[in-house]
């Protein structure tokens, strides 16, 4: 591999980690709040995708319509927690884990039948669908435009963790609900932040997608929340940092092994599994994670 | 004493009822019946597993899957295969196996147990929810597997002309011998603990249960009817391919399990007939409706998004299901030691 197509590659994995990063920031922060899977993370991504598409077949401009999705799914976000979790909070684990499958079933398969199974094109803006070209290397113009929105979005949501008094809230949450209660902090309008917090960024994340690989389906989200999900357990699951280093590692992982071993194109879906079995294997806290409950043996 | 002769009087009614039934429905009653036996034993081993133990787990398809596919590849004679395989030469060993039924759906069920042991070890060594998102993510690559390994499962193009051994004698006696199974295990000392570890998982090892081993144990069970079952499937379908092995699989399941009950075997079995059934009922959604004189046009998947809205509502509102995690025999034993004023 000569030194451009190295470079290539390194900007095409710079683009699939950010997206990757950008969705499994929800998965780490609801986790690290409710202790939940949300299954229903990765079909976020789905909804934002197809509103972005919808509001752009409405004469929209597109960066109105990215605003619309944007918004439409922190409303979702924030709907899915406030009917179906909020009222098991006190319930046994499994039925929340089964309420979450079963959200996220329910948004493809609606997805599915008002706009039908077939993967439709998605049409990017003429700016954002350009190609550069500088000393042979030939790239789209959003491969260099992902990593650099996401590093602004991602500095933005560090310094509303760190800087802001509902950041120290959410923290405060993931630490004792209950205490957190007691300090007269309401905290299911904190939990309310997070869901839209991280639909919020799944949203983006998948408009991301749709632009860079320019069709979208009712169940694009199930793959790529499940990489997400990979990613946040290998950088930790609960620690924001580390959410964003699995799902660059995880990207770089994907475009490099693929163009150094051609022959496990087949697979690359399948990386992010074997990411998770070996993280878990070996290093249950991922990179960044703080201490799980161990199983005893 | 009184307990056996019962017990032995309702496995005998049973097999002469299965017996009567193969004998003399006709064709479409006896596949819409091998269809409930079969989802009864998924549903069964899979309530094992999330139901009586208590970790949510979203393996069938993969499970189901990974028994089909073994159970084809060693029901199918060895010149059909060659035949079949279009993309590239099937392997030395897939040519090499070839067993009678019985020993072909044991080896699916053997097959998908020795997977599950894999997969339990990384799992089960944390706490926490991580054997939910690996199933589910081993559905996926199970499916990846067998698009990429055309020497041995033929691609995405599947196994077709599988020999149709599985009549109904044989589903409807390994569904009941796997209600037998699990209402064994249910009430030994290996299903205790399976309970305690679901109902207070410290309170269980503070008690000097090994949960690993018992959360390990339920698993592989679970895994092994299910690769039974899928070897069935196979049989009875006579043609597989990767796309059939679905997410859609293991939500139909998790319906009946959660309408049945978690922990409630008798509940399973019950559900199971209510929900095949009402699916089949139900098909008129996913057509052409007409509403208000306006056609809505053919939805297919319609039926998924009732029975996703069915499951959040009763996790919502009736999160016991029909028996909770008890069975029939206890209720109904509870009701009659009341009315006798014990």
């Amino acid at each position: 591999m000569d030194l451009s197509t190295f470079l290539q590659q390194l900007v095409n994995g710079a683009s699939l980690g950010s997206m990757y990063a950008l969705i499994a920031i929800g998965y780490t922060m609801v986790y690290g709040v409710l202790r939940l899977i949300n299954f229903a993370h990765g079909d976020i991504m789905m909804v934002g995708a197809f509103l972005t598409y919808f509001a752009v077949s409405f004469k929209f401009p597109f960066e109105a319509a990215v605003a619309l999705a944007i918004f439409g799914s922190i409303v979702v976000g924030i709907l899915t927690d406030k009917i179906a979790y909020k009222p098991l909070r006190n319930a046994p684990k499994i039925s929340l884990l089964i309420t979450a499958i079963g959200i996220s079933f329910f948004l493809e398969n609606l997805f599915n039948v008002l706009f039908g199974g077939v993967p439709r094109a998605f049409s990017a803006p003429e700016y954002l669908s350009k190609v550069m070209h500088f000393n042979g290397i030939y790239m789209p113009v959003t491969v260099v435009i992902i990593p650099i929105m996401t590093v602004i979005i991602l500095a933005s949501l560090l310094w509303i963790l760190y800087r802001t008094k509902y950041g120290m809230a959410i923290r405060a949450l993931a630490f004792d609900i209950p205490t957190v209660k007691l300090m007269g902090i309401n905290a299911d309008s904190i939990i309310s932040i997070v869901f839209a917090l991280g639909s919020a960024l799944a949203a983006i994340g998948g408009i991301f997608y749709a632009v860079s690989y320019p069709s979208i389906d009712p169940l694009m989200g199930i793959i790529v929340g499940l990489k997400a999900f990979a990613a946040a357990v290998l950088g930790g699951i609960g620690s924001v940092t580390g959410a964003v280093l699995g799902g660059f590692i995880l990207g770089f992982t994907e475009i490099f092994v693929v163009a150094l071993f051609p022959e496990l194109g087949g697979y690359k879906d399948a990386f992010a599994f074997f990411f998770l079995i070996l993280v878990l294997l070996f290093r249950p806290t991922g990179i960044m994670g703080e201490d799980l409950e161990r199983s005893r043996f | 004493m009184k307990g056996t002769v019962f017990k032995t009087i309702a496995i005998l009614s049973t097999l002469l009822f299965i017996y009567l039934c193969d004998r003399f429905l006709d064709s479409y009653t006896l596949s819409i019946m091998n269809n409930i036996g079969i989802f009864a034993i998924l549903a069964l081993s899979y309530n094992l597993i999330n139901g009586v133990t208590g970790q949510f787990s979203l393996e069938p398809n993969g499970f189901v899957a990974i028994g089909a596919y073994v159970t084809a590849l060693f029901l199918i004679p060895a010149d059909i295969k060659s035949d079949m395989f279009a993309l590239v030469d099937p392997a030395e060993t897939v040519l090499a196996m070839h067993a009678p039924f019985l020993p072909a759906i044991v080896a699916g069920g053997i097959a998908s147990m020795f997977i599950a042991l894999l997969l339990s070890f990384p799992v089960f060594r944390v706490r926490g929810d991580y054997l939910a998102i690996v199933t589910l993510g081993f559905g996926f690559i199970i499916r990846i597997f067998a698009i990429n390994n055309p020497a041995y499962t033929n691609g995405a193009m599947g196994l077709n002309d599988i020999p149709d051994n599985a009549d109904f004698l044989w589903i409807g006696s390994i569904a009941l011998i796997t209600f037998v199974v699990m209402l064994h295990i249910v009430y030994s000392r290996y299903g205790r603990a399976m309970k305690a570890v679901r109902d207070d998982e410290d309170a269980a090892i503070a008690m000097g249960i090994d949960t690993f081993k018992i959360k390990t144990t339920a698993f592989a069970t679970s895994a092994f009817f299910e690769g039974l079952g899928g070897g069935l499937l196979a049989s009875f379908l006579t043609t597989i391919s990767p796309d059939q092995f679905t997410f859609m699989l293991t939500f139909q399941l998790l319906i009946i399990i959660v309408l049945g009950g978690l922990g409630s075997m008798s509940g399973t079995l019950l559900s199971t007939v209510l929900v095949m059934g009402s699916m089949e009922w139900l098909r008129f959604l996913d057509d052409d409706m007409v509403i208000f004189a306006m056609h809505t046009g053919a939805h297919p998947g319609m039926r998924m998004v009732v029975f996703s809205i069915l499951l959040i509502v009763m996790m919502l509102f009736a999160r016991r299901g029909l028996f909770g995690d008890r069975e029939i025999m206890d209720i109904i034993g509870e009701k009659l030691g009341k009315r006798s004023g014990r």
